[in-house]
Formats: C-alpha cells, structure tokens, sequence
C-alpha cells in the first residue's frame, strides 16, 4: 500500500489567525493526505520536534503577524539540523512579495500568497513529496 | 403587455412565468455570501402585520432599530478612525499627527503582537516580531512618546488590547494624568474582549475566569474613574474575519456581550452604571444588505435584552453602539487596486446600518501594513461617503424596504436560535471550552473556502477576470532596525527606574492578585513606577496560570 504524504501545519509566531492554516489543513487530509496540526504559537524548536516525531514529508507554516523573515529560516535551519534534509518546507500568510525571493533561498520551498486555492498547495506537495 | 397582477401569487403564474420561459435566471439560487438564500422578489406579503412602532421605533427610541441617536448623521457625523500603529512609538505618532492633519477625528492603536501576548520585545519569544503589525509597547515609557502633543482630554482614542487591556488602560491614564489632564473628560475605548479572542483571534494569555475577573475589574473601576470611557468593545469583527457568517457574528458578539452583563451583575455590579459604557464593534463584509440588517438587528436584539432579559432601567443601557471595520479578509492580493472599490461600499453599508465610527482598510492591507498613500485613500473614501453622497442626510434611509425588513427580521430570529442554543449550554465561557462557536466559524470557513474553489462564489481577480501581471503597489516596510532601538530603550527604562517602588508595586500586585479585590489600583501603581507589559503580566501569570486551547482541525 502507498503511503500517504504526511504534512504537519505548523503556527509559528505570536499571532492568532489561524484561519488559514486551518483551511488548508482541512483541504489536505480531504486530499487524502495525514495532516497534524501544531496549535498556535510554537517556537520554531518545537515545530521542528514534531516534525521529527511524527516523520512527516513536509511542512507548512502560517504566519500573519510579519515575523516570517526571523521565523521561516529558523525552521528550515533546525530542521537541517536535526536531519531532515529531505523535508519539504513550504509557507503562507500576509508576506510581502520582496521577501519571497530571500526566503526561497533561505531553503522555503514556496510561499502561497492571499487568494491562493488549496488545490495549488495538494499540487505542490503531490509533485514535490519524494516516496521515501 | 397589458396585464397587471392583483397579487404575487398571480403575477408568478403570469408575467413571470413567461418571462422565464423565455429567459431562465443565471442560477437556481441566489445566497448570501453567508449562504443565505435570497428570494426573487420582497413584497409587503414578507412582513405582513409589520408593527412599526414595536419593531423599528423613532431614532433615539426603544428599540432604537433606526439609530441610537434621535438625529444621527445629522447632529454630528461617525468618527472616522483609522486604526494605525507600527514600529516604535515616535513613528506611529508621527502617522497619527499626519492621519489628524487630515481630517482624521479619531485615534486607534495598534500594537505590536508581544504587547498584545503581554510579552517585552527582548523576550525570545518577540524575535522577528517587534514592531512589525502594531506598534511595540513594552513601559509607560513608550506610551508617553505614542502621544507626545497629543491632548488627551481632546480626543477619543481606541485602543486594540484585549488580554492585558487593564495594563494599557493605566498607561493611558498616567499618561493623561501627566499632560495634567482631568481623567474625567479623557474618552475612548478598550477593546478589552476576552471571549472572542478564545472564540476567533486567540491572542490569550490568562484562562476564562481570571481574565472575566479582569475585565469586570476594569468596569467597575471606569464606572467610577472614567465616566466617559467605553471599559469594553465585544467585537464581532474578528469573529466574521475567522470565517463565521453574518448570522454566527452577531449571535456570537451579542451573546459575548451577555456574557459579560452576567458576570457583572454577578460581582454585584448595578447594570445600570456600567452598561451604558458598553459597545460594540462589527464587521461590514462584502454582501451589502446583508450587513445593513445585520447591524439594524443588532440594535434592536441587544434592547429587548438588556430591557427585558437584564432589567435595566437606563435607556443608554439598552443603547447598541458601535464601530464597524471593513473586512479585511475580503480583500484581495490580486489586483489591489479594486480594493478600493470593495473598501467604499463595505463602508457605505456600515453607514446605511448606522454606526457610530468607521475604520475604512486600505487597499494594500492583504499584502502589509498600509502605506501613507494607501490610508489617505482609505480616509478620504469617508469623507467621499460623508460630504459627498448625500446618505447622510437622513436617518436610516432604507428602512420601511420590503427586502430590509425582512432581512433584518430573520437575522434577529437566527442569531436568536444560536443564541437560545448557547444558554442551554450554560453560557458562552461554557460553549466556548466545549468549542462549540470555534468550530461553527470553522466549518463555516471551510464551507465559503470551497464554493470559492468551485466558483459558486465568485472573487474578482482571483477566480474570475484573472490577469497575468498585477500593478505592483508600494507597500510599507518595517526593518529589524526597530527592534534593536526598542530593546535598547526598554534596557534604559530598567536602568534608570526607582527599583524599590519598582519592586513593591509588583509584589503588592501579587498580593492583590491572589486576594478578591479589584486590581486596576494595583496595575495602575505598577505601570507608574515603569514595570514592563511582560513584567506584570508574569506577575499575574503565577497566581492565574495561563490557557490552553482545545485543538482540532
């Protein structure tokens, strides 16, 4: 049997708005997808654990409150850290289109933008997710 | 064509029926954007036995459905507020001097989320975070440069803080007693609604009980301290941006806003010298009418149980006042210019509902904090609407509408459903750790979600009339360089303050805490002597304990 991709949404940041990552979350497992939801506010630290724990294929991080530039890289370097080299980290939220480009380098493989269908982010991870 | 129907039912089966032969309608039924179906046609037949003075009333009048006021926009126009803050304090009052310059009349403060979480901007946990959506907050300090040259007696000021709204509320008191101002005369509101956030914006920090305490603490110490002050402003705002429906946000705000009645008259409180100080704060969304009997429904509901459920003598008590934010989430990223249009007739709904201010977003908000150039258009998109159009120049224009009426009645008898549902629950504290509003908005989140995806509602620019390459606008930028300035000023407030006063407010706080008696006295001692946000929060923390919210996708 296949096994399904595994995604872990994670909230990091002081904010609350958890709308999104809810919704896509949803969207994610009513794709087929295991989806485990952090709560809010976790340190990168803590988001990075789970993601051990629970051996998933990627990541997803909501932020809203602006503090994506210090909070996405933290995320990407523990988990590189720690050995997950070949998890996928992905992002959304209220970002400013400047920022994209550097978070991409910092190891951020995409970044969903307000407006974006959940079906764009069960594309993405269909065709990024390696069987492992 | 020569025939003229006697009634509905004739002129379906004749005039009608033939036109749709001919022509079928674009779709099999029309919603809402709460998914609300809305029919054909509103005739007198939708609200036959229509009592006007039981239902609507005079303006300024039980159940005051037409308008608080009895001459509205007419005596004086809503205030517009835009809600503003960010970076540090000298640049967010630098903003609010030019917003004044404009023709602003209001302030609103936005702080930055470690203020709001009850954090300082060097804990690890504000990294990446100070000053970037509000502006930092961390001492009394800061609060005395936010609103240097600004009379304090003079304006009304807003200010969006929830969990530790009584701390920024003693700021703001020092502040006024320091420009020598008679705190009597000072006016504004704290948000200080605790319930919607465990409900939708989730931005806690104490459980339900020791945050309700709070929160009645500050009513009763305004009732006595600051006769013009609003001690609350139970928002539906956040509930409708989470997801919820029209419906869910006024069922939910008003059963908030019981909610705190309740546990007032509990502590002893007479609702009579607290419940005129009470208001509101709702969503204006994208579906017009909708909005408009919603806020007319509001007032009326919020009348009958204040005078009814609540025995309250006052008619101020019975009075539904309120302020009203176009909705942030309906703009788009796409296009953003079209926001502007979107922006203008949200808020002219929240005129046609009566609201008593106005906080009008600016087009580039789903991409930043907006720009100088984005809030003047949001500004003047106000005074386009208040001295240009004309709708302000009677009262409750649309009253008396077949569709409006109707409309209005139904959403008073759905949000009274919800409402009844959550009393058999034991309450909104009760509902609330039983999630039962957090997931009502969540499905309903999901549901709009999916009839976006499969185009049944439709977003302009983003699903329909998409283009390739947008106009790129110029947003606003908050660098890292504020957060170093901000640390290094809360290093010399801890340096330079009296340590020993310091030292005995914060311990005469605790002691306070753990004791049943109103705790405003003792915050306001802390914050004069420059105790930190994060300084008396984690006072309160060790005798209150902190929240944990139930998780469920």
């Amino acid at each position: 049997m296949e096994r399904k991709i595994r995604v872990l949404i994670g909230k990091p940041g002081l904010d609350g708005h958890d709308r999104g990552a809810k919704v896509v979350a949803r969207a994610l497992r009513d794709a087929g997808m295991e989806v485990i939801y952090t709560g809010l506010r976790q340190t990168p630290e803590q988001i990075v654990n789970t993601a051990l724990q629970e051996d998933v294929d990627a990541i997803g991080l909501s932020i809203l409150s602006g503090a994506h530039m210090h909070l996405f890289p933290e995320v990407v370097k523990l988990a590189r850290e720690k050995g997950l080299d070949d998890v996928i980290i992905f992002g959304g939220g209220i970002i400013p289109e400047k920022d994209i480009p550097k978070l991409k380098e910092a190891g951020v493989m995409e970044v969903f933008l307000p407006g974006t269908p959940t079906d764009a982010v069960v594309k993405f991870l269909r065709e990024k997710v390696k069987r492992r | 064509m020569a025939h003229k129907s006697k009634n509905l039912k004739e002129w379906e089966e004749t005039t009608l029926n033939e036109f749709i032969k001919k022509r079928p309608e674009r779709k099999e039924k029309f919603t809402t954007i709460s998914g609300t179906e809305i029919k054909r046609l509103y005739t007198e037949d939708d609200i036959e036995d229509f009592d006007y003075h039981g239902k609507l009333g005079y303006p300024g009048e039980y159940p005051f459905t037409r308008g608080v006021y009895a001459t509205m926009y007419r005596g004086r126009l809503w205030t517009m507020r835009q809600f503003s803050g960010f970076g540090t304090a000298e640049e967010t009052n630098k903003r609010y001097k030019f917003l004044l310059e404009n023709g602003q009349t209001g302030l609103s403060v936005a702080f930055h989320l470690p203020t709001i979480m009850g954090v300082d901007s060097d804990s690890q946990l504000a990294k990446g975070e100070v000053g970037k959506c509000g502006v930092a907050i961390d001492a009394l300090k800061d609060m005395e440069i936010l609103f240097d040259g600004i009379d304090l007696e003079k304006i009304t000021t807003s200010m969006t803080i929830n969990a530790p709204a009584a701390i920024l509320l003693a700021m703001y008191v020092a502040v006024a007693e320091k420009q020598g101002a008679d705190i009597k005369k000072i006016s504004g509101t704290i948000q200080n609604d605790i319930l919607k956030e465990y409900i939708a914006q989730k931005t806690w920090i104490f459980p339900p009980k020791p945050s309700m305490k709070l929160i009645v603490d500050t009513f009763e110490w305004c009732s006595e301290n600051l006769p013009k002050w609003n001690s609350i402003s139970i928002s539906g705002y956040h509930i409708r941006e989470a997801g919820s429906t029209a419906v869910q946000e006024l069922a939910f705000t008003l059963r908030d806003g019981m909610e705190y009645v309740e546990w007032a008259v509990e502590r002893g409180l007479d609702v009579d010298k607290f419940a005129p100080r009470l208001s509101f704060f709702f969503n204006s969304h994208n579906d017009f009418f909708e909005e408009i009997a919603k806020f007319r429904a509001a007032r009326r509901i919020w009348a009958r149980v204040m005078k009814e459920r609540y025995n309250a003598k006052n008619p101020n008590s019975w009075k539904l006042r309120f302020h009203t934010q176009t909705s942030g989430f309906s703009l788009t990223a796409q296009q953003p210019y079209n926001n502007i249009v979107r922006v203008a007739i949200q808020a002219l709904a929240a005129v046609l509902g009566g609201t008593q201010s106005l906080h009008t977003n600016s087009m580039d908000e789903t991409l930043a904090l907006p720009s100088e150039f984005a809030v003047q258009i949001a500004l003047r998109t106000q005074q386009i609407l208040a001295y240009e159009t004309g709708v302000a120049n009677t009262i409750d224009p649309l009253a008396g509408s077949y569709f409006i009426e109707a409309l209005t009645d139904k959403m008073e008898k759905d949000a009274m459903e919800y409402i009844e549902k959550i009393d058999k629950m034991g309450g909104m504290v009760a509902a609330i750790e039983a999630g039962f509003p957090q997931r009502e908005i969540q499905d309903a989140a999901y549901e709009y979600q999916k009839a976006v995806e499969s185009k049944e509602k439709v977003i302009v620019g983003v699903n329909e009339f998409v283009v390739e390459e947008d106009q790129p606008v110029d947003i606003l930028y908050i660098d890292s360089g504020v957060e170093e300035k901000q640390i290094e000023r809360l290093n010399k407030i801890r340096k330079e303050r009296d340590k020993a006063r310091w030292q005995k407010s914060l311990q005469e706080l605790k002691n306070a805490a753990e004791k049943d008696v109103n705790l405003m006295p003792f915050i306001l001692d802390a914050v004069k002597a420059y105790a930190t946000i994060g300084e008396i929060v984690n006072t309160l923390k060790e005798v209150y304990g902190e929240y944990e919210e139930p998780i469920f996708i």
